[in-house]
């Protein structure tokens, strides 16, 4: 008897991610997620070489002057151009809230994977401190923390990392939950096989999707919020170009300049759709469908 | 002339691939049910045969399509009728019975109301008269005081009942034909045997038509009266169930049968290689070819027809039948049994063992001690020889997958010491437990799509106690992932798979790789062969035999099927509801006379023959807990003495072939009474 069977060869991690990617790009959604966020981040890193002015040079006499040929979004109340704090208006916010997600990422999966694992009274207690602080509303508790310690960098994205951890806390938990009632945890068990052992080599492969997914989809809120820091002006420090400022500098003109409002809300808006629909795609790639699951 | 129930002409059903390619499921099925026939569709998983029963109802399932055919129930193919049409014919004219009666019931629903809403919607019936029916069909399927019952919700009857209440609903429109998708394969061995009579019963006495769908061939064979087998999506063979399964005239079925572990027979059975060939693999020649004994270079090329062979009134897929037809039973009895001189050299003593899954209230919590009278588990005695094959069998919840934990230190014991290689006690914390210990003692679970991690290749899998107890790496890792591999007859090529990509004989096998990679002196498998197709089966439980003379390891082998154990162990051990009940040497448990519960699940026990009727002893009644005092089978025991088997717990007696029963019947009194039946 002949068998013929197939060799596979052992993917490394890049062609991985170029298989992921490659099917991410091919539904029309994804794709428009990508191109969306990809063009975000070359902005955010190039947009300093290009800006065509000053984005402080204050200029009176340039006040709230109409989209032209020179100043291509018009100017604010202040003179300055507008298209130029809107190309460089997403640095920061892509930064903090990047590394912040990082850092939710990083917390919240590994205590939750630890409290799925472990169980019984440690789980109940620490699940019930998530409880509590998801009852806190977290824009308070932000304003407590950048009033005290101030609105650098340094203190934002441990902070955002920390409030907007808790969800993944309980997302990785869940994971958890179903990978270890599975036999092949209780053969790593027998085997005896210590709980570092059994969280890295046996859970970590099986949840590594659900957290992934998770933390993407929080980067999107978390950018939100972020805005919503600087917008009540507890984020960026003027005259730094940020897109939640601007808003809420230009908000009162609205209904004379409305060009100085649409242009920072045009960048926010189409960067959060970008990385919805990227991690939308992201998961579905990955086989996860987030739409029977009801967010945290 | 017969009169036809359903007829299905030519029926191809398949699905579009990632590729755009056509490929077919099911492929030109033609055959016909007749008026009070019961028709058995036997095949492995992924043969189609459950695509066809649901074709027969209408249904065709989604993301597949009918490619071509029809299927004719009243000279109209229910295959294109409209929703409204078929709501007229499914439950009314065809009705089903699904696998898991527990899971097709509304659980927040009485028993009665739902058997009523099936009359509402399939019959004219008035309130009072279906009240009348509700209990006349409660009692056409034999349950004890239909009123109670009917007032219960689902989870408040055992399996065996459920099942029972759904065919009573099926039968409540008066079906034609009753479509059955193995319905009693998630059963107890004595369960199914009383539902498989019931159903024999239903036929005969209502006349209906039954498709019954199942893998396994001791079920079809006690109640069908023809059987056609299927593989890869084809009818291979269609004929009378005496036929079919005494003379079979296909390679297919001819190696299925002898596959099968039975208890006429000792030792193991023989295996087949190979698997069956995934869909749309096979373009031209006979799907069969890879794996039969008898294939010749024109099976390769030419795909055979179903031809008729009017002498056995069968119907036949192969070129090579006539040879078939003429090799008689020759090699039936000669399958291998390894015979070996048992060594008195104790390695595991299990002694008073008793385990409590009852809950510690918060005092005796801190006390750290359990007041459990009544533990799951209680009193077990066995010692187990280095080599030796232990059986322990049971029916669901008769603790022997606990057993098995509490050996492997999953499960803290309550009382007792387990000791390993004569003096050394594990203790029955696994976290305290020696590494060595924990070596020398490896697991095998039922089901490989659960033991193995999704993530993993079969290298890492394997790798995993290569590392941990003997602290390789690198090339020297690598070289003994192979050699190891090799063991369980797994090419180097296996090494990159996830276990997405094996078959389910090829995971089992990467499951033993991984036990016997530790070097184990004892392995415990937990119903390492249930979750199998029937001819992996064999496969795997003659790996494992050869493994053990190689390695000289030691077994402790759970299951539920009494012919398997039958085949591969050396004693066996039965155990109604955590307490032992017997225990010897394998062919004299399987001999007079045996304890009364062995009796009860020995007669049950399902052959693939049609002449060998199961004996039904007792009750199938499923008893919640073991009894606070006395012997632990006085609920169903047929043999009852008294209220001594109430109130005394019975003493252990020993025959002359070593087999020992705990029963107050005289062991001789036992023997005559069972003779005598």
């Amino acid at each position: 008897m002949t068998l013929v069977i197939k060799q596979e060869k052992p993917k490394s991690t890049f062609s991985k991610i170029v298989e992921i990617i490659s099917t991410m790009a091919s539904r029309p959604s994804g794709l428009i997620g990508l191109i969306i966020l990809v063009f975000h981040v070359t902005l955010a890193i190039t947009s300093p070489l290009y800006a065509p002015h000053d984005y402080k040079a204050i200029d009176p006499s340039l006040m709230l002057q109409a989209p032209s040929s020179e100043y291509w979004f018009g100017t604010d109340s202040l003179g300055r151009d507008v298209f130029t704090r809107t190309i460089l208006g997403g640095r920061t916010a892509l930064t903090v809230t990047f590394f912040g997600s990082l850092i939710a990422l990083l917390w919240g999966g590994a205590l939750g994977i630890f409290c799925g694992l472990v169980g019984g009274k440690i789980d109940d207690v620490v699940m019930r401190i998530i409880d509590a602080f998801l009852s806190i509303p977290w824009i308070l508790a932000m304003l407590l923390i950048v009033s005290l310690l101030g609105t650098s960098t340094i203190v934002l994205i441990p902070a955002l990392g920390f409030f907007y951890g808790k969800g993944i806390v309980r997302v990785a938990r869940a994971a958890t939950h179903d990978v270890i009632a599975k036999d092949f945890i209780v053969s790593a068990r027998a085997r005896g096989h210590g709980n570092f052992s059994i969280i890295w080599n046996e859970i970590l492969p099986n949840v590594r999707d659900a957290i992934m997914v998770e933390g993407a989809m929080r980067w999107s809120w978390m950018l939100l919020g972020f805005s919503s820091l600087s917008f009540l002006g507890f984020g960026v420090s003027p005259p730094t170009p940020d897109w939640g400022l601007m808003i809420s500098n230009a908000r009162g003109l609205m209904s004379f300049a409305y060009w100085a409002v649409l242009a920072p809300i045009f960048g926010l808006s189409s960067l959060i759709i970008g990385i919805n629909l990227t991690a939308d795609a992201f998961a579905k790639a990955l086989g996860i469908d987030r739409s029977t699951k009801a967010p945290v | 002339m017969q009169q036809v129930v359903q007829e299905i002409k030519n029926l191809s059903i398949g699905f579009t691939s990632k590729k755009g390619e056509q490929i077919s499921i099911l492929k030109n099925i033609s055959t016909t049910i007749n008026k009070g026939e019961t028709v058995g569709i036997v095949g492995e998983s992924g043969s189609g045969k459950s695509t066809l029963a649901l074709a027969m109802m209408g249904y065709v399932k989604h993301g597949l399509f009918t490619i071509s055919g029809e299927c004719i129930y009243q000279s109209n193919d229910i295959l294109k009728m409209k929703n409204r049409e078929l709501e007229n014919i499914r439950g009314r004219k065809i009705a089903m019975i699904p696998q898991n009666a527990g899971q097709s019931l509304t659980p927040n629903l009485k028993i009665g109301y739902q058997i009523d809403e099936a009359l509402r919607l399939h019959t004219n019936f008035q309130k009072e008269d279906r009240d009348v029916k509700i209990s006349e069909l409660l009692n056409k399927v034999r349950l004890p005081s239909p009123e109670t019952i009917a007032k219960r919700y689902p989870h408040e009857l055992s399996g065996g009942q459920q099942q029972r209440v759904a065919v009573a609903m099926a039968l409540a429109g008066s079906p034609d034909l009753l479509l059955l998708d193995e319905p009693t394969t998630g059963l107890d061995v004595t369960t199914q045997a009383h539902v498989l009579e019931l159903l024999n019963f239903i036929a005969k006495d209502t006349g209906t038509s039954m498709v019954y769908v199942s893998h396994d061939l001791g079920a079809i064979a006690q109640v069908s009266d023809r059987v056609i087998v299927m593989y890869s999506g084809e009818i291979v063979l269609d004929g009378p169930v005496r036929t079919i399964l005494k003379n079979p005239i296909h390679p297919y079925t001819y190696g299925l049968l002898k596959s099968i572990p039975k208890l006429t027979l000792s030792g193991l059975p023989n295996s087949m290689s190979g698997s069956q060939p995934q869909p749309g693999t096979i373009k031209e020649g006979c799907s069969f070819y890879d794996r039969c004994e008898f294939a010749e270079d024109k099976c390769k090329i030419n795909s055979p027809e179903l031809e008729f062979v009017s002498e056995l009134n069968t119907s036949v897929r192969c070129f090579n039948h006539k040879k078939l037809h003429k090799k008689k039973d020759e090699d039936t009895k000669s399958s291998k049994k390894v015979l070996r001189k048992l060594t008195k050299n104790e390695i595991l003593d299990i002694s008073s063992v008793s385990i409590s899954y009852a809950k510690q209230k918060f005092i005796e919590q801190l006390l750290n001690k359990i007041d459990d009278t009544n533990p799951t588990v209680k009193d077990i005695n066995i010692k187990i020889d280095k080599g030796e094959t232990l059986a322990l069998v049971g029916e669901s919840g008769s603790g022997k997958s606990t057993i098995l934990k509490s050996i492997a230190g999953l499960i803290k014991a309550k009382d007792g010491i387990i000791k390993f290689d004569k003096n050394k006690i594990l203790s029955n914390d696994l976290k305290k437990r020696d590494a060595n210990y924990l070596r020398a003692i490896q697991l095998i679970f039922q089901n490989p799509d659960e033991s193995l991690n999704p993530n993993h290749t079969v290298e890492e899998i394997v790798s995993q106690p290569l590392k941990l107890y003997f602290g390789l790496s690198g090339n020297e890792l690598k070289q003994k992932i192979i050699e190891v591999l090799k063991k369980v007859r797994l090419g180097e090529f296996y090494l990159t798979r996830y276990p997405r990509q094996l078959s389910g004989g090829e995971k089992q096998r990467v499951a033993v790789a991984r036990a016997f990679a530790a070097k184990p002196d004892i392995i415990l498998c937990d119903e390492v062969t249930s979750a199998l197709d029937v001819s992996v089966q064999a496969a795997v439980l003659n790996l494992l035999q050869e493994l053990k003379v190689d390695f000289g390891t030691t077994y402790i082998f759970v299951s539920h099927d009494l012919a398997v154990v039958k085949a591969i162990s050396d004693r066996v051990a039965v155990l109604y509801q955590g307490r032992l009940c017997e225990i010897g040497p394998s062919e004299s448990v399987y001999k007079f006379p045996s304890h009364p519960y062995t009796e009860v699940l020995l007669g049950a026990v399902l052959e693939p023959d049609p002449d060998i009727k199961p004996k039904l002893v007792a009750e199938d009644i499923v008893e919640e807990k073991p009894p606070e005092k006395g012997c632990s089978f006085q609920g169903r025991c047929p043999r009852l003495l008294g209220q001594i088997c109430k109130t005394d717990v019975p003493p252990w007696q020993i025959d002359e072939n070593g087999n020992a029963i705990r029963c107050h019947i005289k062991i001789n009194d036992l023997k005559n009474q069972q003779i005598s039946n």
